[in-house]
């Protein structure tokens, strides 16, 4: 629905875009600031990302955080295909209205409930089986994979319902068994969909302070779980060049990921078109 | 005899081996229940099971033992089971004030937030979805990138603005409006300007996705008609896209009511909600009776927004 747009939504489209970048923008400002206190401007200087990239403590937290990053990634993404798969492409099972309701629930669920569930289940499970013997890169990786795998699956659901089910059609016309269509048609296909739902579960467990927080022992720092702890107690100059750092990366992976998916959708649109032409 | 014992034997092991056949085969077949059972179990073992411990230890009594709270079921001498169950914990959270002001206070401020959110959301959706070919997916990108860099930083980025010496006051001093800084930081306010500014995407994202879908005819028509714009954005755009709001909302409303960061770093200790609470009272109490019966409790504050939630996009999924 394109059409014309009046100066009062131009006016609130400046006013929103402002609202999202001055803050931001600012923060990436102020962390060339040579100044000890980040309000008070002391001139341009990179001070403060020598000072980070000292510190073993972030660096740490950065290996931590990255791993876990990783592994919930991968783990998450499979997790969600095969759920997305079970929702939308195999008709009616057993359990199918608590296996949906379960795969939505971990999207609204408050953290803290989440959080506070999964600890005392892990302590749980150590007091009966022994296990996990310490908390920390196993245990936030399991709490991290079981709420972005749900992330993962709506992404994953929203394209197998958007990219139709003609071409899926075509092939068992064809002759093609249901297995042979799920590898040599769906999965190609769903490929952009697992790449972003990749980055994004790759991004959530990155950003997740709350949850890690519940499920993590003593000593075991990821990144939000370090920063946080520095900027409860105020504004500081290496967090601010940390967080430039992580916005820099960030905006970088979405923007191929984007070119990623626009590319892919017009390739789709062509493959439709040419399947619907010739059935 | 023994030739009859191992034809038994042999029968026997046939038996077996048409089993392991026949499952195998079976598997074949339903590789189906495979993929469905591989995450059913993983939600089943990570997601519900830790809420029926919380269940479980909400009805408990504190101990001083690890972990802190006494068991469900006891066996007495002579194997006997005793079952104890004590809602202690529930009468505790209700009779005492702090917690009754925290839940009504979180829920006023979500949804005052939300209200907010509406309000600016809007007509940005709006705006994005009457731009042209070009502004458009560059518009859209632009809500979408601070949906996805880091939440806590983007909190931090605030502190530096509405602190006493921060971006704001010094500019507001320096425009002579006022003398003295205001104090922002730590207030009701940080918390609103927090919550907007972190969860304005996800109220903007599901309105445009709602308003993409709308047919401009119908609003041409009613102008047609002689409707005044006001008249035709109320009785016309505005119901069309009541899904896109109810969506939106809820997106906001359900984690904004649950936060613990936003009003951590923003509020201070002067806003009181209930997610901080329940954080504080798991890490600095260790009484996890009564942090299990807070969540609980918060739990059954949120399970009527998320079945709504649930419901309308089951609905969504269906019309596609």
């Amino acid at each position: 629905m394109y059409g014309k747009r009046s100066k009062f939504l131009t006016v609130m489209l400046t006013i929103g875009m402002a609202f999202f970048y001055i803050p931001i923008i600012l923060l990436v400002i102020y962390s060339f600031n040579y100044s000890k206190l980040v309000l008070v401007w002391g001139g341009w200087s990179t001070r403060w990302y020598k000072v980070l990239f000292e510190s073993e403590e972030v660096w740490a937290a950065v290996n931590m955080s990255l791993k876990i990053a990783l592994v919930n990634a991968t783990f998450a993404t499979i997790l969600g295909m095969l759920a997305a798969l079970s929702m939308v492409r195999f008709g009616k099972f057993r359990g199918r209205t608590l296996f949906g309701g379960m795969l939505v629930a971990p999207l609204v669920m408050p953290e803290v409930i989440t959080g506070l569930s999964l600890l005392v289940m892990f302590i749980t499970l150590k007091q009966f089986f022994g296990w996990p013997e310490n908390r920390g890169f196993a245990t936030i990786t399991i709490a991290h994979i079981t709420f972005s795998m749900a992330y993962v699956a709506v992404t994953i659901q929203a394209r197998l319902t958007g990219m139709g089910q003609s071409l899926e059609e075509a092939a068992a016309d064809l002759g093609a068994k249901p297995f042979k269509v799920l590898t040599a048609i769906t999965m190609p296909r769903l490929t952009p969909a697992l790449i972003s739902g990749w980055l994004l579960a790759f991004t959530l467990s990155l950003d997740d302070l709350v949850i890690a927080s519940f499920v993590s022992g003593p000593g075991a720092n990821t990144l939000p779980i370090l920063i946080f702890s520095r900027i409860r107690l105020g504004l500081r100059p290496d967090i601010n060049a940390l967080a430039t750092i992580i916005i820099l990366v960030v905006a970088v992976c979405i923007a191929i990921a984007a070119l990623i998916m626009f590319r892919q959708q017009k390739r789709d649109m062509l493959d439709q078109q040419l399947a619907e032409g010739e059935k | 005899m023994n030739i009859g014992m191992k034809n038994d034997i042999s029968m026997k092991v046939k038996n077996q081996n048409s089993i392991v056949d026949r499952f195998l085969r079976r598997l074949q077949e339903n590789w189906r229940s495979i993929v469905i059972i591989i995450p059913f179990v993983w939600l089943l073992m990570f997601f519900l099971f830790p809420f029926f411990i919380v269940a479980k230890i909400s009805l408990a009594e504190i101990k001083i033992a690890s972990p802190p709270f006494t068991s469900m079921v006891e066996w007495a001498d002579g194997g006997i089971m005793t079952i104890r169950i004590v809602f202690d914990n529930f009468l505790y959270i209700i009779n005492d004030s702090l917690y009754i002001n925290t839940y009504l206070n979180s829920v006023k401020i979500a949804s005052t937030a939300t209200v907010i959110s509406l309000l600016l959301g809007y007509p940005i959706a709006y705006g994005i979805v009457r731009s042209g070919p070009i502004a458009k997916p560059i518009l859209l990108f632009m809500v979408i990138l601070p949906f996805w860099t880091s939440f806590l930083l983007r909190v931090y980025a605030w502190m530096g603005l509405l602190a006493d010496q921060g971006t704001i006051n010094s500019l507001l001093i320096a425009l002579g409006f006022i003398n003295e800084p205001i104090q922002m930081l730590y207030s009701e306010f940080a918390v609103y300007i927090g919550i907007v500014y972190t969860y304005l995407p996800f109220m903007i994202l599901p309105l445009y996705a709602n308003m993409e879908k709308l047919d401009s005819s119908l609003n041409e028509a009613a102008a047609d008609l002689g409707s005044k714009p006001t008249n035709t954005f109320f009785k016309v755009t505005l119901p069309l896209t009541m899904p896109g709001v109810i969506a939106g909302s809820l997106l906001v409303f359900i984690p904004a009511s649950g936060e613990y960061v936003i009003p951590d770093l923003l509020g201070g200790g002067n806003v009181q909600m209930i997610g901080r609470v329940l954080f504080n009272e798991f890490s600095r109490n260790t009484d996890w009776p009564v942090a299990s019966a807070v969540a609980i409790a918060m739990l059954f504050l949120l399970v009527f927004p998320i079945i709504i939630f649930q419901h309308y996009q089951g609905k969504a999924a269906e019309g596609n």
